[in-house]
């Protein structure tokens, strides 16, 4: 399938300036490295602030050293106001969902593996493509800027309801210019993203080598396709909703303030505006964004254990169009956010009957991976362990959703922490496990050295345990009545709750210090680890096919590789093995021939 | 499995994954114009300048003009074999489509210039973004509708550049063209929205 024209339209030669290598890069494994180091910084930052929020949940009048340095009224005295904590919570979610999840296991590892796992040499825009990840990253920037400009970042939440968001620093502090910077860094994400998405696309449509169809694609190339579409269609929706967010402020229009708010005795001079009408532009976003999250994943925790059962998953065509089923039906449920927010019953239950339908999906995917495991001869290395800790967190954090899709069990818990566990289980830490699986995984073919294994299993059940320690209660908080966005617990039926959390604090104290385990093996195995060889894993996708590792330049050499196997051609007998790679002429005997 | 030798260039893809995008953008504008109106008491239908269907001819002439330079580009690049890396074969005296495509821009920018127009025209009526939801939903339309305008801009004068250095692909002219027909389109949709009264 490649052509000379095709080849000249992504043909760039091979950087020699320390920029053209490094910094506006056009290289997609580099720019997929970028991703990744923009992910693991914000990473570090959103952690830090749900450090900060949960030690003042634990111990509410407590000092916090050098507090006051990241606020100028949020923290009098080192010791945290409420709307301090509410703008620290706002911000560790949208970091978290915008910066961490979006972009680690789609960005970052897309933008590196995609081209190589279809066989190309790179995108086939690449100036998008770099022009993507900028953008992003400057949008990273404008968010952060928030923390130093006028009364600090928005405090309310990464939904930013309106009437709220839109009234302007009246409605408390950082709701002026801390909502206009968080919507302008929102808006500037969704075209960093819509680019990205583009060259995502075209690549996996248009791209592929000889020999490479469809159904010959990496179940992980799947995962970043489907994503790539929910995120074309998704960001493209909560971009304009931020433009009208923006001018609710700066140009006075009413999108979303209704007449006669009343705030300190003052009318404020909006009218007619519907406040559901942001409900809705946010959550026909916001729900495929849980799966523009998790679906890569998926995608990337299927690839890993494949290669390391050494045999194809049940069926590779059931699992590709389950993720394809969440992909389209993601769009069908967004409702279900808005069960209390005044919503006809009848639409309550049009909205309920197809997030119950997602889970037919979602268990298909789950039956497929725990029926694939069952009897397989599974390596047990670090990327394996966090590709079953990925399964396990999504089932946990995947059953309570039975529950939540239920208007009537919902509004009981709606705005609790059982829905705080819920989402934090099956999107948070399923996705970092993802991320987390990739990285043990795909390492050694990033930077041609080993991480540690030792290493990464402590950090493995150091992070398994330490989830669970911490979400998990969580859910009983939950049911508890315990209300989620509250900075202290006053109220007198709160107040037995208050020991577990202390104990969740503790907990995330130390599961988020087990982190450092990883990023001290992310640098010492980047300069000390022991050298990769190109297929330490004796796996079959044309990334382990490069002529050299780390990829050169242009991937392949001199001559793109021609495919010849379905993805995953484990247990047969070939002169390599027990495998035989897609690029690889051979022919081998009892060949799993689903494509 | 009996394989294809050839897969489109990726612009040609690469043009309906944009305008999909696009069209959801708009597609969230729509829903937030029919939101807002069909619950709002202070929706002041405002009457649309008469100069924004003079600009619509424009733009239709502008993607007419654009239709005709990709035909002779087409022509051209028979002659020039594999455009961009051969010496121009026998037809390369076909003359380049050059004309057309400044034409193309011209009435582009017209375009562009007439919408200004039709913004400075609401303002004299007092109409500012802030007016009333209807003058807010008509700026906010017609300039996201201008910015995209402008990019296509963009693009057709990176499609003249190559042109005239001879490294023009078909596919990224094709990619153009359908992004400056789907302008119209789009265009056309958002007129009758702002007209109609929902």
């Amino acid at each position: 399938m490649h052509d000379m024209a095709k080849h000249d339209a992504v043909a760039h030669h091979a950087p020699t300036s320390f920029i053209g290598k490094h910094v506006f890069s056009l290289d997609h494994k580099v720019i997929g490295k970028q991703y990744y180091g923009m992910a693991l910084l914000a990473a570090i930052v959103g952690m830090g602030l749900s450090w900060l929020m949960r030690v003042h949940l634990g111990w509410t009048n407590a000092t916090i050293p050098g507090l006051h340095l990241l606020t100028k009224n949020g923290a009098p005295g080192d010791v945290m106001t409420p709307e301090f904590y509410l703008q620290l919570m706002t911000m560790h979610a949208t970091i978290m969902v915008f910066f961490v999840l979006t972009t680690a296991p789609f960005a970052a590892f897309g933008n590196y593996f995609l081209p190589i796992q279809v066989g190309a040499e790179d995108m086939p825009f690449p100036h998008f493509n770099m022009m993507s990840f900028w953008v992003t990253f400057t949008g990273f920037l404008v968010l952060m800027s928030s923390f130093f400009v006028g009364t600090g970042p928005t405090l309310g939440g990464w939904t930013q309801y309106a009437p709220l968001s839109a009234l302007g620093e009246v409605g408390g502090p950082g709701e002026g210019a801390g909502v206009v910077l968080w919507a302008l860094a929102i808006a500037i994400f969704c075209v960093g993203q819509l680019l990205g998405s583009l060259n995502f696309i075209t690549t996996t449509l248009d791209m592929r080598t000889r020999g490479m169809s469809l159904w010959r694609l990496p179940l992980s190339a799947w995962g970043w396709f489907i994503t790539s579409c929910m995120g074309l269609t998704a960001f493209a929706v909560l971009m304009p909703a931020c433009i009208l967010l923006i001018l609710d402020h700066v140009a006075g229009t009413s999108f979303f303030v209704s007449s006669n708010i009343v705030i300190n005795d003052q009318m404020q001079p909006h009218s007619g505006g519907s406040t559901l009408l942001w409900q809705h532009l946010f959550w026909f976003f916001g729900h495929p964004e849980v799966y523009i999250a998790i679906v890569p994943g998926m995608g990337i925790v299927s690839h890993i254990l494949i290669t390391n059962m050494r045999k194809p998953m049940l069926s590779h065509r059931v699992l590709v169009y389950s993720m394809g089923a969440l992909a389209v039906l993601s769009y069908m449920v967004y409702g279900h956010h808005m069960f209390v927010s005044g919503m006809n019953p009848v639409s309550s239950l049009a909205f309920s009957f197809p997030t119950l339908v997602i889970t037919i999906p979602s268990t298909i995917v789950v039956l497929m991976w725990l029926g694939s495991l069952y009897g397989a001869k599974l390596r047990i290395n670090s990327a394996s362990l966090f590709s079953l800790g990925f399964i396990s967190m999504f089932i946990a954090g995947g059953v309570s959703g039975f529950f939540l899709a239920q208007p009537s069990i919902d509004i009981m818990l709606h705005a609790t922490y059982f829905v705080v566990g819920h989402f934090h289980l099956v999107m948070g830490v399923a996705a970092m496990f993802g991320i987390f699986a990739g990285t043990y995984f795909w390492f050694p073919k990033m930077y041609g050295r080993m991480m540690n294994e030792t290493l990464g299993k402590i950090h493995f059940w150091l992070s398994f345990v330490g989830a669970y320690a911490i979400f998990m209660p969580f859910h009983y908080l939950g049911l508890a009545g315990n209300v989620r966005r509250y900075q202290a617990f006053s109220p007198d039926y709160m107040q037995p709750l208050i020991p577990l959390h202390k104990f969740i604090t503790v907990a995330a104290l130390i599961t988020g210090a087990a982190q450092l385990i990883f990023i001290y093996n992310l640098i010492y195995s980047r300069f000390k680890g022991e050298p990769a060889s190109d297929n330490p894993w004796q796996a079959t996708s044309l990334e382990w096919s490069t002529p050299t590792t780390p990829p050169p330049h242009n991937n392949f050499g001199d001559k793109l590789p021609e495919v010849f196997h379905d993805p995953y051609q484990y247990g047969v007998e070939s002169s390599v093995g027990d495998y035989v790679m897609q690029a690889s002429p051979e022919k081998v005997k009892s060949e799993n021939d689903e494509a | 499995m009996k394989m294809k030798d050839y897969s489109p260039p990726p612009a040609s893809t690469g043009i309906w994954v944009v305008v999909a995008s696009i069209t959801m953008t708009f597609a969230a504008f729509t829903s937030a114009l029919i939101v807002r109106q069909g619950g709002a008491t202070d929706w002041h239908h405002l009457t649309l300048p008469r100069i924004l269907y003079l600009n619509t001819l424009v733009l239709f002439a502008s993607s007419f003009a654009l239709e005709m330079a990709r035909r002779q580009v087409g022509a051209f690049m028979v002659g020039q074999r594999t455009i961009g890396q051969e010496a121009p074969g026998p037809k390369a005296e076909a003359e380049k489509p050059t004309l057309w495509l400044y034409v193309s821009l011209s009435l582009g920018l017209l375009f562009v210039a007439g919408q200004y127009i039709a913004w400075l025209q609401l303002r004299a009526q007092g109409l500012f973004l802030n007016t009333n939801p209807n003058s807010s939903f008509f700026y906010v339309l017609t300039a996201i509708h201008a910015l995209h305008v402008l990019g296509g801009l963009g693009g057709l004068v990176r499609v003249i550049s190559r042109l005239n250095r001879s490294i023009l692909r078909k596919s990224t002219l094709d990619a153009t063209a359908y992004y400056w027909h789907f302008m119209d389109a789009l265009w056309v949709y958002l007129l009758l929205l702002l007209w109609m009264k929902l």
